[in-house]
């Protein structure tokens, strides 16, 4: 057997996309419901039964920038083993950077017609903009924004957190009390973010009106090629030697460490990569949605982003976005014709996927395939293990 | 116990070593090692405690460029402890532990004393399960470990050659492209060892390194050691007698934290101390 | 302008002086009241029918002269307009008012005499002259009163507005009185009164007096001596008075800022109780077993709940019901705790992040289990007689029962916690799987039903915690959820794996917000509470009170 076999001398683009069959599915996927529900939504008249509708348009394009955020948490959970209970707030956070450049954008067309501030602000009798709202009338300043705010804080957090390595347990309950300071503090009418009642009423973004179908077909193109591209990166750092160390510290952090490895500077990048990419995910959500107030960051929901993930399959980029899908469209479902039975099918899955599926759907099928194709490598058995016979201590 | 007074003697503080003086020994950290008094690793006065209980009691302990130490004690003797120590991942209570002439391994972080050349093999294998045995050696390979260049690094045919000669050694080139959750224990032992090589360090530490091995695997470790001491230092701790028997030049024998006799195997055997501790008597 | 105000203020009250006085002389005085029988008293009542109010008030007038049980509560009737005239035959009944008709009772039985419909009976209509008059007769006979918490609640009534007529009331009372709280009450409410006369001597005395009292109260009094005028002068020109005043304000407010932090400790003490309540149950299931519990949020919920139910079973003794809902809570969330470990838990032992996520899925079956159930609205649990009020330590400092109580009983729990895990054989095989469940095993404990215990006794005093929780908030489907981050903070912050921690966490957590609040607001300082605690994280990654040791880092 020659030992080079392992060598893998393939184009980037095969490695990324092509490795393996969950990833060719995944991809074509993608590219065809990006192309093919435009399509469906502008050419197809709208008695047909083809015609996607704008309702249902605009809550594809939300699950892709739930998919894009799960993809950010399955980056730190699935890869690195840091179970972040605090991803909602990066999300809400890059949502609140566009909600304010979408706020700026209604300028003199508010309820009080004020041009210069928005209208929670002369409600609360304000006289002036508060500094840190300058600068988001610009589009690329509040674009920076969304990748800055969240990835400063992940920073700054994950440099406090794992360079005194805070791990496990410990860690995703800081950052749930992170997610929860946040949310209490933007609760507060004197944060200068709309108190209760976020920001909302949003007019326009580039000058184009968010009720047009065309922004809405824009809207979810933005998303579609976000989580593409995100996907593209996310997936290159996992193939690269990086990700291959943050494998290995997940498994085994301390061996890592005595190899070599500084750990918590790898936790660190990947932490605050993750964070931006929810930040990013967060800014494509609101414009669609159409309002961000400070629920976006209660602990609920970065529990809930936990689940698509386990559902999906953690430690497989795709299956992540497989369970941001199906949890989020079991959930418009339920909600809207059983309200009642949600809370109970939600709370019954978190149970049923942790006790049976601890590998999520991608897990159970790549599990049930690879018994049924006996070519792949089978273990060796574990004849050795856990004894030691000829143990002397006697001679001594 | 001739010999430790002797290392005594010579290691005297306030003699031999400037930097050792209290005061003036916080700031050296080189980055080159330094053992031109071919002494690799200097352990002076260490103690550790938890809760009260002393894992290491005033510990003395010094090895020499190239030698192939053993290490033996019953449990609870601390031998687990002193790796700890040394390899930065229990900070001592009191004392200093130098590698080199220059390197104050306490003010020292776990990869930072990795990345300088000290090695460790921990007693229950602990290698990265999920990935390859050749991703594990890759992984473990002596290079620039800084983020960045990990994200765009590329592995150079020569690295190649240098894996697939390590997988000769540890005897695994069969085994190459599988993942090592599912090679048997002994087999997990080798490839931990094999890791060890690939960081190519200058002191190894390795515990308990034939547990689960068969007789067979077990005179292939004892040659691989002995083999490797020379270019290398290696620190062994071990209950195995025979093994230790068959490897050991020196012998140091741990006991509550603290060194209770050193010397060759004949006279640690001999010694009336160690037969107390260990029999009992 | 604030002078000639001054002089009309005078003025006024000098009207009002002369006609007390002479109102006063004949009928205030006590000990002159007539003892008439219940027939005279109707008669008198009935007078007070009057059209023209200078009538009436002679009516009340007359009514306050005879010594009739029920006199002063036919004036506070008067007073709230419950006292109606039946159109028919012109008697006065005290009337309740329902939807469409009126109840009317005898005056002096309380009988149900009658019940008419809204136009057969009108209400003897008051004006705010008579208002006046009635309050001045009612904390007259109050002050008469033979128990002296009546008398005492008048004396704090009339003290709200120092005005002649009130404090000549008063006066007449001081000699008189034989309850010390009442007789110094008696003196300060004098005093109020005094403080601003033109005499200098009953001035400076009444400073003083004002100066042992040091309520608000007082302090307003003082100031108001303090007075400045726009050119920022003392209004009061006697240069003695204003020291005096100076130093006795400066002794209130020294003696006001103590009683304030007493308060405020003890608010924060009784904040500290409440989180280690909800967090001690956390501390066993988390810091023994290893196991994050999301629902014990919702087990607090189903304790609170139990609390509503057995009032529900037994509403005719609330005093006791507290009592039996502490054990049924204790049994109900207990149950419920081993039915989860014993059906999800004990599939994910040494996997404590999965157990995060199947518990919360447990905390969402069982929020919408009781939303299904109880309905999604509050309930609110009624707090017995012995909970309810205040221990009134001086005329600042109040400590309300409910509050004390359950700071003592948090203790209480704690200790027999502690007891139950240092001093029973379940404690010592608790303590003995939790440091090695195979050496354990080996020994012959039976493991599984150890952890099944030891998260149903963690669970149970998360619901004894819900019996505690129900009288100080409402009872809701999602109140669980308010104290989950709270308790795993605590939990956190004190050091997993040891009680003692959690007691110094826990307390020191409420002192702190609560000293923070005022300084900060109540949101704001539950965020500085947050962000220290995630700092504090950083600093000492185990907690206060970290265990050691190489097991530790497993």
């Amino acid at each position: 057997m020659t030992a080079q076999a392992h060598i893998k001398n393939k184009s980037l683009i095969t490695q990324l996309f092509m490795s393996d069959k969950g990833s060719q599915i995944f991809f074509a996927l993608l590219m065809t419901m990006t192309i093919v529900v435009p399509i469906l939504h502008l050419a197809v008249p709208a008695d047909s039964a083809l015609h996607v509708s704008a309702y249902t348009l605009t809550l594809l394009g939300k699950y892709l920038s739930f998919a894009l955020l799960a993809i950010a948490l399955d980056l730190v959970w699935g890869y690195c083993g840091i179970l972040s209970l605090g991803h909602a707030a990066f999300f809400a956070l890059g949502g609140y950077a566009m909600g304010m450049y979408l706020m700026r954008q209604i300028a003199d067309r508010g309820v009080y017609g004020n041009p210069e501030l928005p209208d929670f602000m002369v409600f609360l009798d304000w006289q002036e903009l508060p500094w840190f709202w300058y600068g988001f009338d610009q589009f690329w300043f509040a674009m920076l924004m969304v990748i800055l705010v969240p990835g400063l804080l992940a920073y700054i957090f994950g440099w406090l957190a794992f360079r005194s390595r805070v791990t496990g347990v410990y860690l995703s309950i800081i950052t749930q009390a992170l997610t929860y300071a946040l949310m209490l503090a933007f609760f507060r009418n004197e944060m200068g973010f709309g108190g209760n009642n976020g920001l909302t009423d949003f007019k326009d973004i580039l000058g184009y009106n968010l009720q047009d179908d065309s922004t809405r077909v824009a809207l979810f193109l933005a998303s579609a090629i976000m989580l593409i591209i995100g996907y593209t990166v996310a997936k290159f750092i996992i193939n690269s030697k990086l990700g291959r160390v943050t494998v290995a510290i997940r498994d085994a952090e301390d061996r890592a460490r005595f190899v070599g490895y500084k750990v918590e500077n790898y936790k660190l990048w990947v932490f605050t990569f993750s964070a931006v990419l929810a930040g990013i995910a967060g800014a494509l959500y609101v414009p669609q949605v159409g309002i961000i107030n400070p629920g976006e960051f209660s602990p609920l929901n970065s529990i809930e982003l936990v689940v698509w993930v386990a559902v999906g399959g953690r430690g497989y980029l795709y299956g992540a976005v497989l369970g941001a899908f199906i949890v989020n469209f079991a959930k418009t479902y339920f909600t809207a014709v059983l309200p009642e039975v949600w809370l109970f099918a939600l709370g019954g899955l978190f149970i049923f996927v942790t006790i049976f599926m601890p590998q999520g759907i991608v897990g159970l099928i790549a599990k049930l395939t690879s018994k049924k194709n006996p070519s792949s490598s089978p273990p060796i058995e574990n004849q050795f293990s856990e004894q030691k016979p000829w143990k002397s201590k006697a001679d001594a | 116990m001739p010999s430790k007074s002797k290392f005594k003697e010579v290691m005297r503080r306030d003699r031999v070593f400037d930097f050792m003086v209290p005061g003036g020994r916080h700031a050296v950290i080189a980055k080159q090692l330094d053992i031109s008094h071919d002494i690799v690793l200097y352990v002076e006065g260490i103690s550790v405690s938890f809760d009260g209980f002393k894992a290491l009691n005033d510990l003395n302990l010094y090895i020499n460029n190239g030698e192939l130490r053993c290490i033996i004690g019953p449990n609870g003797a601390g031998k687990t402890t002193m790796m700890d120590v040394i390899t930065g991942k229990t900070k001592p209570d009191a004392g200093t532990a130098f590698f080199g002439q220059t390197m104050d391994l306490t003010a020292m972080s776990e990869y930072e004393i990795a990345a300088a050349g000290i090695g460790r093999k921990f007693q229950k294998p602990t290698i990265f399960p999920e990935h390859t045995v050749f991703e594990n050696l890759e992984l473990a390979m002596h290079c620039d470990k800084r983020v960045w260049t990990t994200l765009f690094a590329r592995l150079s045919s020569a690295q190649q050659d240098r894996i697939l000669e390590i997988v000769d050694t540890i005897m695994l080139a069969a085994q190459i492209n599988l993942q090592a959750k599912n090679l048997s224990h002994g087999q997990k032992q080798w490839l931990e060892i094999g890791m060890l090589l690939m960081q190519n360090p200058q002191l190894l530490l390795v515990d308990e390194p034939i547990a689960g091995m068969t007789q067979q695997e077990t005179e292939r470790t004892a040659e691989l050691l002995t083999s490797l001491a020379g270019q290398h230092s290696v620190v062994v701790v071990e209950h195995d007698m025979e093994f230790v028997r068959s490897i050991a030049k020196t012998v140091t024998v741990l006991h509550e934290g603290h060194v209770l006799a050193e010397g060759s195997m004949d006279e640690v055997q001999n010694n009336q101390q160690v037969i107390e501790v260990y029999l009992g008597e | 302008m604030a002078k000639k105000y001054l002089m009309n203020s005078k003025q006024k009250s000098f009207i009002h002086f002369l006609m007390i006085l002479f109102l006063g002389m004949i009928f205030v005085s006590p000990g002159l009241a007539n003892t008439i029988s219940d027939a005279d008293f109707r008669d008198s009542l009935s007078a007070l029918n009057q059209k023209k109010f200078t009538q009436k008030i002679q009516a009340i007038e007359k009514l306050a002269e005879f010594d009739h049980g029920k006199t002063r509560f036919v004036m506070q009737s008067l007073l709230d307009g419950n006292l109606f005239y039946r159109k028919s035959d012109k008697n006065i009944f005290i009337a309740e008012k329902t939807d469409t008709e009126l109840v009317l009772k005898d005056v002096i039985s309380l009988e149900v005499i009658d019940i008419v419909g809204k136009r057969d009976a009108r209400k003897i209509s008051v004006n705010n002259k008579i208002r006046k008059l009635l309050r001045l007769k009612i904390s007259a006979m109050s002050l008469s009163h033979s128990d002296p918490k009546v008398r005492h609640a008048a004396v704090k009534e009339m003290m709200k507005k120092p005005a002649l007529e009130t404090s000549n009331i008063l006066r007449q009372y001081v000699a008189s009185e034989n309850d010390e709280t009442v007789k110094n009450t008696l003196r300060v409410a004098i005093a109020l009164y005094d403080v601003k006369s033109d005499d200098k001597s009953i001035k400076l005395a009444a400073l003083d007096i004002l100066g042992e009292s040091s309520s608000l109260e007082s302090k307003y009094a003082v100031l108001a001596v303090l007075e400045k005028d726009s050119q920022a002068s003392y209004i009061e020109q006697d240069q003695e008075i204003i020291q005096h005043a100076k130093k006795i304000l400066d002794s209130i407010e020294t003696q006001l800022k103590f009683y304030g932090f007493l308060e405020t400790l003890f608010f924060g003490l009784s904040l500290g109780s409440v989180l280690l309540l909800a967090a001690i149950g956390l501390a066993i299931t988390f810091g023994v077993m290893g196991v994050i519990n999301m629902a014990h949020g919702e087990l607090i919920m189903l304790g609170a709940y139990t609390t509503y139910v057995i009032q529900l079973l037994m509403p005719n003794n609330i005093e006791y019901s507290v009592l039996v809902a502490i054990p049924a809570a204790f049994l109900v969330a207990g149950i419920v705790g081993i039915m989860i470990e014993r059906g999800i838990l004990q599939f994910l032992y040494g996997r404590p992040l999965e157990t995060l996520l199947a518990t919360f899925g447990v905390s969402l079956v069982l929020q919408q289990l009781v939303r299904s159930v109880f309905s999604p609205l509050n309930r609110s649990v009624e707090t017995p007689e012995w909970m309810s009020g205040a221990w009134q330590i001086n005329s600042t400092l109040a400590i309300t029962f409910n509050r004390l109580y359950i700071l003592l009983f948090c203790i209480f729990v704690f200790i027999m916690l502690l007891l139950i895990l240092k001093k029973t054989a379940l404690g010592l095989y608790i303590r003995a799987v939790s440091q090695n469940r195979q050496m354990a095993k080996a020994m012959g404990v039976r493991s599984e039903w150890v952890d099944a215990l030891t998260f149903g006794l963690g669970s149970g005093i998360a619901g004894v915690a819900g019996v505690a929780l129900s009288q100080l908030t409402n009872v809701g489907p999602n109140m669980g959820q308010a104290y989950i981050i709270d308790s795993f903070m605590v939990v956190v912050f004190g050091g997993v794996g040891n009680l003692w921690g959690t007691f110094i966490g826990a307390m020191s957590l409420g002192v702190v917000n609560k000293f923070l609040e005022p300084w900060s607001g109540a949101v704001l300082a539950k965020i500085l509470i947050l962000v220290f605690i995630i700092l504090f994280i950083q600093k000492r990654p185990r907690g206060l009170f970290p265990q050691k040791g190489r097991s530790a880092e497993n």
